[in-house]
């Protein structure tokens, strides 16, 4: 159980701590790639994709940080691909909104809302095709719930009874228009329902409540051959792009992010470890991982940019 | 050993399907409709039975989700081909060809690839009109990661079919429903036609005409009539529209010195401009006329006969053009026999 917890709290205090020197750094002006920071939902991606069989497969967003430390544990190639460096994931062809890691797992990221969602229904349908066990967990948030092709995928999904889950990460704005704004319809999860699939919701705060919850709708998919939709709420901390703060604008109230931050996810978790006598354990990690992420951050710095004949290389196979 | 079986244009993509499918069991074919009891317009017959519903189903209407659906099972590992019985229909899949299955190799840094095979048919005549005549193909040829053919020959269809699925990259191929009852000669055992290679249809020496897919057959015709008039026609079958081949127009534009880019598509901002541009780029001086460009009017496809009878250029019109660019006189042509489908297809549709 130590072990469990200090490995969940080791994922989020990466990301936490990644995001941070991102928003030390950003205004240098030399990470030139539009930043979707996914600070305060370290829960979900760490609960979920901690739950997830080695052999997953995840698609996720342009909102997409966590998802990829949490896959990955690494921060060279991922700050190298923020500065646009030939040592970054895609040697800077992809940037972060286009994270990708297939060797972990993380097999595409999309800024165009809603589009990875259908290819974890290809993926999923490849596993049973092929007679593959493996879950191919999707990530997206509430905004990706408005488009068409959510809907046709999640109906296809339940008619094939695929091993797909379905994450929805509901921060209740899509850019910055409100869910009440945007539905003619009350309840998301009302509706899911009523679809050929497993559904649970909740608050994705608890790290460890998200990862019982991930385990137990990831069990439904292998024990009941359908598809599981798990939504979980929580707060975007930042403007919808960029590292700042945004609450001048005036959609949504600063209030509303101090009520959150009683319950941030590494706040509530650290305080269980440390009250539990792991402080020591706690402090180890944090001082590693910064030294990680400072490490990292400098060696993509110093890193040269791609060859100017990397331009043309990679469009088709075979070049 | 020599080649004289003849078979149709449709009878050759449904033996690459069949013989590809026997061949890799990767490779599925899906889409709107394709088991039904037409199983498209016959390009799938017998697949069903020999393979069943694993590898050969009929989709839910979402062709949106049924691309990504392709997308997501081609980079897990499998060989999708999906159906489109109307080019006009495949739009609705646009945003995962554009955003997520032409650049994803590149943004994956390669990591990725998308061996998936989109084959989708242009519809002709019986008032398809304007949401079941489209072709399209300089749209889908402008996205750098996506590879387009259009077959005019049936032993094209078959060669072209084959190598598409081959590639490990994301073909599409657009097929001319018109087309389906041509005949030719097609070898019974699997080959393969390059992706990416012109085809000279019929060699001469007086004027080229570069068609594509259906305008290749109005080519023809206007060249059995020229040949008459002792005028010999070269057709450059353009085949390959993405990767495009401008190497064989080019040479056939020098040798004849006369150029007619006939694309069976609108000619504004399309595919002919780009013809028309390559060869002016790499030969302009040697040329005897300007190039002449023809495709549809620029006009939404109309249902009525008689407007679609203007909408669409034919032999007709190249007979017309060539006289022009060779300073011929207009000939009588009302004792010619010209295409029309009602000879092989009345409707209902």
């Amino acid at each position: 159980m130590p072990k469990l917890l200090l490995d969940l709290y080791k994922k989020m205090y990466l990301i936490r701590e990644a995001e941070a020197e991102i928003r030390r750094e950003y205004n240098n002006d030399e990470m030139k790639t539009p930043m979707h920071m996914s600070l305060g939902s370290e829960a979900i991606v760490v609960g979920v994709c901690h739950a997830l069989p080695e052999s997953n497969h995840v698609y996720g967003t342009y909102r997409s940080h966590a998802l990829y430390l949490a896959l990955t544990g690494e921060t060279d190639k991922f700050f190298a691909e923020m500065y646009g460096k030939a040592t970054g994931c895609a040697k800077g062809k992809a940037g972060s909104m286009h994270l990708s890691s297939p060797e972990h797992g993380l097999m595409a990221t999309s800024a165009v809302v809603a589009t990875t969602i259908p290819w974890a229904l290809g993926d999923a349908f490849q596993a049973v095709y092929s007679n593959i066990n493996r879950i191919t967990a999707v990530f997206f948030g509430d905004g990706a719930t408005d488009e068409g092709v959510f809907w046709e995928t999640l109906n296809a999904a339940c008619l094939m009874k695929l091993p797909i889950l379905f994450v929805c990460e509901d921060n209740g704005l899509a850019i910055h228009t409100s869910t009440e704004q945007r539905r003619g319809y009350d309840s998301l999860t009302d509706i899911v329902k009523k679809f050929r699939c497993n559904v649970l919701e909740g608050t994705g705060n608890d790290v460890v409540e998200v990862y019982a919850m991930a385990n137990k709708t990831i069990n439904y998919i292998i024990t009941d051959k359908k598809p599981s939709f798990l939504c979980l709420k929580y707060y975007r901390y930042l403007e919808h792009v960029g590292v700042n703060e945004d609450f001048n604008a005036g959609y949504r109230s600063r209030e509303e992010l101090l009520k959150w931050l009683e319950k941030d996810p590494l706040y509530i978790h650290r305080l269980k470890l440390t009250d539990l006598g792991y402080t020591d354990e706690v402090e180890e990690i944090e001082k590693q991982i910064r030294e990680q992420v400072l490490a990292s951050r400098i060696k993509a710095q110093e890193a040269p940019f791609p060859d100017k004949d990397e331009l043309m290389k990679g469009v088709f196979y075979g070049e | 050993m020599e080649n004289k079986r003849i078979i149709s244009y449709c009878k050759a993509i449904n033996e690459a399907l069949y013989q590809e499918m026997e061949r890799d069991e990767r490779i599925f074919v899906y889409g709107l409709d394709v088991a039904d009891h037409k199983r498209t317009f016959g390009s799938g017959e017998g697949l069903l039975e020999r393979f069943g519903p694993k590898r050969y189903f009929s989709t839910p209407l979402s062709e949106d989700a049924m691309m990504g659906l392709g997308g997501g099972g081609a980079v897990a590992g499998l060989r999708p081909i999906n159906v489109h019985i109307r080019v006009d229909f495949l739009l609705l899949s646009m945003n995962q060809l554009a955003n997520m299955i032409a650049p994803i190799r590149y943004g994956s840094d390669g990591k990725l690839s998308v061996p998936l095979v989109i084959r989708a048919i242009i519809g002709r005549g019986w008032g398809q009109g304007f949401q079941h005549s489209k072709t399209l193909q300089s749209v889908f040829a402008h996205i750098p990661g996506l590879k387009v053919v259009m077959p005019t020959t049936p032993y094209d269809a078959k060669g072209l079919l084959i190598s598409a699925i081959r590639d490990n990259n994301p073909v599409l191929i657009l097929e001319h429903r018109l087309l389906y009852w041509q005949k030719g000669r097609v070898p019974e055992e699997p080959f393969t036609v390059p992706l990416g290679q012109a085809n000279v249809l019929r060699p001469g020496t007086d004027i080229t005409i570069a068609a594509t897919s259906w305008m290749n057959v109005e080519a023809y015709t206007a060249a059995r009539i020229m040949e008459k008039r002792s005028v010999d026609v070269e057709i450059i079958d353009i085949r390959s529209i993405a990767p495009l081949d401008d190497k064989l127009v080019t040479e056939s534009a020098i040798k004849t010195g006369h150029l007619i880019v006939a694309d069976y598509d609108w000619i504004n901002c399309g595919l002919s401009a780009e013809i028309t541009a390559r060869v002016y780029e790499k030969c302009m001086h040697q040329l005897k006329s300007p190039i002449t460009r023809i495709g549809f009017a620029p006009t939404p496809c109309p249902t009525t006969r008689p407007l679609e009878n203007l909408f669409y250029p034919g032999a007709e019109t190249l007979v017309r053009v060539i006289e022009q660019k060779l300073g011929l006189e207009r000939a009588d042509l009302s004792e010619e026999e010209f295409f029309s489908y009602e000879n092989k297809f009345r409707g209902p549709f």
